[in-house]
């Protein structure tokens, strides 16, 4: 086809053309989240803290044990304590600081987990279909029916209280919901044409599923799972608050939340902070998620 | 001229909420670096035939019968492992619609080298050489370049040439192509056609090409196979069923196209439309929208009458024809 003038001239101006790299997918995705200032300024303030979590034995702040009967409830912008004292004198900022490395893995890490378990078996729901899919999806089903809240209180509850019986119960809420969405995503993918192309040139069916499914499933379900992190906060919290998660001493933000509740006419403004941190990552993540969601369109 | 694929008393029958009776008793055969046209209009079991040849349908919801050999090998008998080796490797496909058929979230490369990987177990290296070669063979202009696009980078033309690189990366003795120009602009189509072709030749392959486009079978094929709710009404080579058709259906198809018609004349149509599969044909399928049916063409099969070497026609009008020449 040499011979034919058009496609001659068609790739001599391809050739001539400024040779523009072809960009990876995450690299251009990175590229159009880095232009949506909303999602970046998300972006920073979740670094702060994360940064400040991590960082915490090393600030230089107060030990946020230590209590004192002398200075309790101190309000917000007391000198050598910026954001006051909660109701045993202990310093707020710290507590705060420190809290996040606990509220933030409560947060976080049930979402992991549900993520990894919820797209297997989403995947595989959605793939094999028949029978499978049947028995997968109405056993999800049956989790689906109680209200989130209620589910992971009864199984906190039933499990005892615990950092990591609260971590299993927030889990087990989420993994449904991320089987739900995995599972109708691969269903929408597994018909397409490419998939079945992929048969055709021999692929079987663990690597249509790794390769083909996952490749195009993916960001969806970690869209998706994002935007769990929020409430997955603020369960997290509330079961803290509930007393099913985290032990008193200990700071996280929904027990500080709950244990500065009597105090909330005295000093209603330093009570308010640990719901304000809660407040402030929720809608981060939430604000990031639907970034990420308009950023991953690419096609479109 | 050896056998590659041979098919015998090929019966499809789709089960499930409605039987479809796909195809029934279809016999084809593709020789040796033999280009056949497979002709119909949509739902006439072109499709169903070339997926049961590579056995893509639905294992649940299908059930086959008949023979279908390729290069001696019985594909209805293979296993999992064996139905693996033999996709992609004996047989390849192209298909309608390359936008859909390559996978949008991997580059072009890194697709021609996994089928490369899987098949002739090679390095990852050596599966992005052989991708750079193919992408050359089917004249990509800046091939390195294109090797890290994304489908959704390229127009039609090249996606459909990225598709053909694809199928071709493992060196397929025979290539099915599922109306691979239909979704392509004229231009493109031709360059398409030409392309196929000349690769054709250039790797000895065997081709069966689906088309509802006689324009598009012209260019391409040797042999021709007419097909009409599920059976092959005629068969023979390019010149003989262009120039002298037998049967009514096949006579219809090539009168209903631009060629060779008068301006300011109607094109000819096919009155009516094409009957249901819900069951199994006991008579003549097209007789109710033939001109020249006779009774006898309601009351039983017709026969598949050889009107000469290589060429036969399933259809009563055919018997007197085989006396008078």
């Amino acid at each position: 086809m040499s011979e034919l003038p058009l496609s001659a001239t068609a790739d001599a101006a391809l050739q001539a053309a400024p040779a523009t790299r072809a960009r990876g997918y995450w690299a251009t995705v990175g590229r159009r989240i880095a232009r949506d200032k909303v999602s970046m300024a998300c972006a920073l303030v979740l670094l702060l803290i994360f940064l400040s979590a991590i960082l915490a034995p090393w600030l230089g702040l107060e030990d946020p044990y230590k209590g004192s009967m002398i200075r309790r409830l101190r309000h917000i912008g007391t000198v050598g304590y910026p954001l006051g004292t909660d109701e045993l004198g202990r310093d707020m900022l710290a507590r705060l600081i420190y809290g996040g490395r606990l509220s933030l893995v409560i947060g976080i890490l049930p979402v992991i987990l549900a993520f990894c378990i919820g797209t297997s078996l989403g995947l595989v729901a959605g793939y094999v279909g028949g029978k499978l899919n049947t028995a997968i999806m109405r056993t999800i089903d049956v989790f689906y029916a109680f209200p989130s809240v209620l589910l992971a209180i009864a199984i906190s509850g039933a499990l005892g209280a615990g950092i990591v019986n609260s971590i299993v119960s927030l889990t087990v809420v989420f993994v449904p919901q991320i089987t739900r969405v995995a599972e109708s995503v691969t269903t929408g993918v597994r018909n397409m044409d490419f998939v079945e192309a992929a048969r055709a040139s021999g692929a079987g069916p663990f690597t249509i599923m790794r390769v083909h499914i996952l490749g195009n499933v993916l960001g969806s379900i970690f869209v998706y799972a994002t935007s769990l992190i929020s409430v997955s906060m603020i369960l997290a919290a509330g079961l803290s608050f509930l007393g099913l998660g985290t032990k008193p001493p200990e700071p996280e933000w929904g027990l500080m939340l709950n244990t500065l509740r009597t105090a909330i006419y005295v000093n209603p403004w330093v009570a308010a902070l640990p719901g304000a941190m809660i407040f402030a990552v929720s809608i981060c993540f939430n604000l990031l998620s639907d970034g990420l969601r308009s950023a991953m369109d690419i096609r479109n | 001229m050896t056998k590659l694929v041979d098919i015998s008393g090929l019966n499809i029958r789709f089960t499930g909420e409605r039987t479809v009776y796909a195809v029934n008793d279809l016999s084809l055969s593709l020789g040796d670096g033999e280009v056949l046209g497979l002709l119909g209009e949509s739902g006439s079991g072109k499709s169903v035939t070339l997926r049961a040849l590579m056995r893509l349908l639905p294992k649940k919801r299908t059930q086959i019968t008949g023979k279908v050999n390729v290069m001696g090998r019985d594909v209805l008998a293979m296993n999992d492992e064996e139905l693996s080796s033999f996709r992609g490797q004996t047989v390849s496909m192209i298909f309608q619609e390359p936008a859909l058929a390559l996978d949008p979230v991997y580059t072009i490369g890194a697709q021609i080298a996994e089928s490369v990987v899987r098949h002739e177990g090679k390095s990852h290296a050596e599966g992005k050489a052989r991708a750079l070669e193919m992408l050359e063979v089917v004249r990509i202009p800046s091939a390195r370049r294109r090797l890290d696009a994304y489908p959704h980078e390229m127009s039609g033309g090249m996606r459909q040439r990225a598709m053909i690189a694809l199928a071709l990366a493992c060196r397929p003795k025979i290539l099915l192509a599922d109306e691979p120009t239909t979704a392509l602009d004229a231009t493109v189509q031709i360059q398409i056609l030409l392309l196929l072709r000349e690769l054709q030749r250039e790797f000895g392959m065997s081709v069966i090409f689906v088309t509802h486009d006689i324009g598009v079978a012209i260019e391409i094929c040797d042999r021709v196979a007419v097909m009409y709710a599920g059976q092959i009404v005629e068969q023979g080579t390019l010149r003989d069923i262009v120039r002298s058709p037998v049967h009514p259906y096949a006579k219809g198809l090539l009168a209903s196209t631009i060629h060779g018609a008068k301006r300011g004349q109607r094109l000819e149509t096919i009155p009516g439309t094409p009957p249901s599969l819900a069951e199994k044909p006991h008579n003549c399928s097209f007789a109710p929208r033939c001109k020249l049916a006779e009774p006898r063409c309601l009351e039983q099969l017709p026969p598949n009458v050889e009107v000469g070497p290589g060429r036969a026609a399933r259809c009563v009008l055919a018997e007197p024809a085989v006396v008078t020449t």
